[in-house]
């Protein structure tokens, strides 16, 4: 018996050259990393500030860094796959084997969904919500690091993928039973689905997390339909967390059992059912994009509302779509494989489904432009964003409703159509979403505004990077290329794939743009200081210092009404003569930094490795150093400090000038 | 040689259709359903395309340095507006829903094509990577090449020996997905002579992009003689030859079996269930799919 399980030295590719210089690049640069903090001796401060912090804001940050992290890495495999299919044509067969194109776009789409665009919703909900409703941190503190840590477990089992065995072969969606030990007897698929349930598990935290916070811990005053309608769009989003989650855990944990103990779920013989695993992995597939999307409508709510100097036109009709789409969410997923030979009551009817969920979402878009209509919009590098995600996203909402009529998808499924179409979305919706929270919430978090000119540049290059690298693919959709081709015949696709390929090193250009932007923006920062309220903005989150003590609010809000911060800054407006009222403060309690959420991770890396890699004892120890962590943090005596109001009126002093209001 | 095809490309694009794929249809069926392609993409467009100039040009009127404009910092509801909001999606879904419901009974893959002409079955297999197509009435098979008869509609039963593939002829047909114990129906019919690409729209592991094989729709007499050839030479197809045909094989060249074994198609439906559970026997896994 082998102590290490099927690991030898034969896992590393070293006879690939490109996987062994795309390792070796990544060791180098988590080397620099390493290097430069310990150069700086800031060990221990990364320890005690970041690391063990509960704080929301922190652990959102970091949330955040990690989805900018993994979209580099998601986004160099988009770029290989670009250039594979660039030159791949008519008898050739570019740079990129069958075998390595493969393991390629499984890990871009695994990589995109749950380690880019989960991490960075989450992260913008971890950030703003609790400010936004007016509370001092979420209901489980150690939890959301606990989340947290195990979201980067997985995206850490990922990147071993590349360096040690390989990833899987099968496509992020893992449709059995290709997925299956029969036809991928590797390690890759056990890679897929280890990070898949160890981040699954956080995300699922997470949902429980923000589910209680938002039901339960909103400011004195703050009732429902007082709430901004980011925390609505995250509630909803946290709710479909809680019950789409479960679904893929299950089918993963079902696949889990077909490779690892012989069952038949899905395979081919024993009666195991392919169709089952397809449908259970739409069913969590289909919520989840709108787990993706609604945050993020939520902060184009925000970003339209502020910059056009007005309240958000039609609150009611946005919380009743919002909540439409979370239930209808769960009606739609079938159309994900209409041609799968269902019969054509049960199409039509998922087709239609598809187009209702489609009518709140077109109000939303309609609220927004009444929102900006009437106003006076500021052109900041948030409103480019969400303007250009407006323009991009009826394109890509078009396309869906297009493909919700079966017949249509009967020739347009499968086909780089298809990707032209999620992509619209997720690069037009959450993508642009994303940065349009970032450049939205930054001078919050750190006190700084980010730089404007780079911010346009990177904007225009991602704005029209995307449509040079996504209109070809709809029209190569209607030539019959279908998705996942390393080489085609047919040499009329290439000058389209060449220009898609143009398409992506525009975008690549965006990203660039944008890591500039970040650097330029550090460097300049006491030019770019603000104060509490930068963009004059109408929602709690602005009404303290930014960035925000830890404690976030010295005094706790009271909110009479939509739009909290707004109406008390026109109600100081108002008396503007009486001298403000002195302000007591008064101790708070806080929660105490933990290491529960790094030790638990790492033991989860441990469990995760030794798991897809069949080494037993060292499965055993993970689990018991997990099972030992989660005893000491369950017999730990104090759980909260008290923060003393000499503390607090300290600082509120040093930053009255920055505080609006 | 490259400047060439994106000139061709861009020409062909121009002229409002593809040299080939599924704005370029060769059948009642693929016509139809870019017929509810088009309909369905224009009842969206009148829509769609408003929208985003309206975004456009209020956000570039209610620009802050425009001073012509209004600043109405009340504007936050009106009831008429809402219902407009509400009423103006929901109106285009109705319609497209209606294009949906309609479509997706008229174009079902099990409801036979309205013809005077005998409709011929074709029964497909998807294997690793290859397609075997069985002419249970001409008691002859082909691999990765189709022939069919122009003005015929052909009848497809189709199965996978192997992971889950689709069957896919852009211009004759949209796709249905072939799998492994269960039996797939789709019907096609080729109005014009010639040649036509076919593939597996669905990833199937490393010789996917090479699962590819052709369409030659020819006329009545050619298809006979086509058959007639067919019959003349090559092997059988039976449990052995099969066994060696199963094996994974990339971009083979196409050859037919003059023979076919008798219910060979349902046998390698029923196989696929029951390697290791016999007791199944009496369960009619043809059926699971339908």
């Amino acid at each position: 018996m082998n102590l290490l399980g099927k690991l030898d030295w034969s896992a590393i590719p070293l006879h690939e050259p490109i996987i062994m210089s795309a390792t070796v690049f990544m060791v180098l640069i988590v080397a620099v990393v390493l290097g430069f903090i310990t150069m700086k001796g800031a060990w221990l401060y990364l320890w005690r500030e970041w690391i063990t912090s509960v704080d929301h804001k922190r652990i959102g940050v970091m949330y955040i860094i990690l989805a900018l992290v993994m979209m580099l890495r998601g986004f160099s495999d988009a770029i290989m796959m670009r250039a594979q299919q660039a030159v791949a044509a008519g008898g050739a067969q570019g740079y990129l084997p069958p075998e390595h194109f493969d393991q390629i776009f499984s890990a871009h789409g695994t990589i995109m969904i749950f380690f880019m665009g989960m991490p960075f919703v989450v992260g913008l909900m971890n950030f703003a919500v609790p400010l936004q409703l007016g509370i001092r941190d979420v209901a489980f503190p150690t939890l959301n690091s606990v989340s947290f840590w195990l979201t980067a477990s997985g995206a850490l089992l990922i990147n071993i993928s590349l360096a040690v065995g390989e990833f899987s072969k099968a496509g992020w969606t893992g449709y059995a039973p290709l997925s299956e030990l029969q036809f991928s007897p590797g390690v890759g698929v056990d890679y897929y689905l280890w990070s898949l349930q160890i981040s699954g598990l956080g995300t699922l935290l997470a949902g429980v997390n923000f589910v209680t916070t938002i039901l339960k811990m909103r400011a004195p005053g703050m009732g429902y339909m007082r709430m901004p309608v980011f925390c609505w769009t995250s509630l909803a989003t946290n709710l479909l967390i809680v019950a789409a989650f479960p679904i893929l855990t299950a089918a993963l944990a079902m696949l889990l059992l077909d490779r690892y103990l012989g069952f038949h779920f899905f395979t081919l013989d024993g009666q195991g059912n392919q169709m089952l695993y397809v449908n259970l992995f739409w069913v969590w597939g289909h919520p989840e994009v709108y787990i993706l999307i609604l945050p993020l409508f939520g902060v184009f709510s925000e970003v339209i509302a502020t910059f056009s100097g007005k309240p958000l036109f039609g609150y009611r009709s946005m919380v009743a779509a919002t909540m439409a789409i979370c239930v209808l969410s769960f009606l739609v997923w079938l159309h994900h494989f209409f041609t799968m030979g269902a019969s054509a009551g049960v199409n039509g009817f998922f087709g239609v489904m598809t187009m209702i969920i489609a009518v709140p979402t077109g109000v939303k878009v309609f609220n927004w432009l009444f929102t900006m209509y009437g106003g006076r919009v500021r052109f900041s590098v948030p409103v480019l964003w969400a303007i250009g995600f407006m323009v991009t996203f009826v394109i890509g909402g078009m396309t869906g409703v297009l493909m919700a009529v079966p017949p249509a998808d009967f020739q347009l499924h499968n086909s780089v159509f298809l990707i032209a179409h999620f992509h619209n979305v997720i690069i037009g919706g959450v993508v642009f979403g994303a940065m349009a929270g970032y450049n939205y919430w930054f001078p919050k978090a750190f006190g700084f505004k980010l730089d404007e000119r780079w911010g346009r540049a990177s904007f225009w290059c991602w704005f029209i990077g995307f449509y040079l690298a996504f209109m070809p693919l709809y029209l190569l959709g209607l030539m019959g290329m279908t998705r996942r081709m390393q080489h085609y015949d047919d040499l009329t696709w290439q000058p389209w794939l060449l220009i898609a390929m143009v398409g992506t090193v525009v975008i690549l250009v965006g990203i660039v743009f944008q890591i500039v932007q970040l650097v330029v923006s550090i460097r300049a920062r006491d030019r770019l200081r603000v104060t509490g309220d930068p963009w004059n903005a109408r929602t709690l989150e602005w009404a303290t210092t930014s960035p925000p003590p830890a404690w976030n609010f010295a005094v706790q809000p009271e909110v009479a009404g939509i739009d909290a911060f707004w109406s008390s800054k026109q109600r100081a407006h108002a008396k503007q003569n009486t001298p403000a009222p002195t302000r007591k403060y008064e101790p708070i309690e806080m929660p105490k930094n933990s290491a529960t959420g790094f030790v638990t991770a790492f033991f989860a890396v441990v469990i995760g490795f030794a798991l897809i890699w069949h080494i037993w004892w060292m499965a055993a120890v993970g689990v018991f150093g997990a099972f030992v962590t989660l005893l000491a943090f369950a017999f730990r005596r104090h759980s909260e400090f008290e923060v003393p109001a000499e503390q607090i009126a300290r600082f509120e002093r040093a930053h009255q000038a920055g505080v609006a209001a | 040689m490259r400047y060439r095809s994106l000139i061709l490309a861009l020409t062909s694009v121009a002229l409002g259709g593809c040299s080939e794929g599924i704005l370029d249809p060769k059948g009642p069926i693929a016509s139809a359903e870019r017929l509810i392609l088009f309909n369905s993409l224009g009842i969206m467009l009148a829509i769609v395309i408003p929208t985003i100039l309206a975004t456009l040009a209020v956000a570039f009127w209610f620009r802050s340095s425009n001073w012509r404009a209004s600043y109405q910092p009340d504007f936050t509801y009106s009831g008429r507006l809402e219902l407009l909001v509400w009423s103006i999606p929901a109106m285009t879904v109705l319609l497209v829903g209606g294009v949906a419901w309609v479509g997706a009974h008229d174009l079902d893959g099990r409801k036979p094509i309205d013809s005077t002409a005998t409709p011929i079955t074709v029964q497909v297999v998807s294997l690793d990577w290859k397609w075997l197509f069985i002419y249970p009435e001409q008691g002859i098979a082909s691999v990765n090449h189709l022939t069919v008869p122009v003005g015929t509609p052909i009848s497809f039963e189709l199965t996978s020996s192997t992971v889950m593939n689709s069957f896919f002829v852009p211009q004759l047909a949209g796709q249905i997905y072939t799998m492994s114990g269960m039996v797939t129906r789709l019907q096609l019919q080729a109005d014009h002579p010639g040649t036509y690409p076919g593939l597996s729209a669905m990833f199937s592991g490393d010789g996917f992009s090479d699962m590819r094989f052709t369409v030659d729709a020819v006329s009545n007499d050619k298809f006979a003689q086509w058959v007639n050839q067919a019959r003349e030479a090559g092997p059988v197809l039976d449990a052995r030859s099969y066994e060696d045909l199963a094996k994974p094989s990339k971009a083979i060249a196409p050859f037919t079996y003059r023979a076919v074994a008798a219910d060979f198609f349902s046998s390698v439906v029923n196989t696929a269930s029951m390697t290791d559970d016999q007791s199944q026997l009496f369960c009619s896994t043809s059926q699971r799919a339908e």
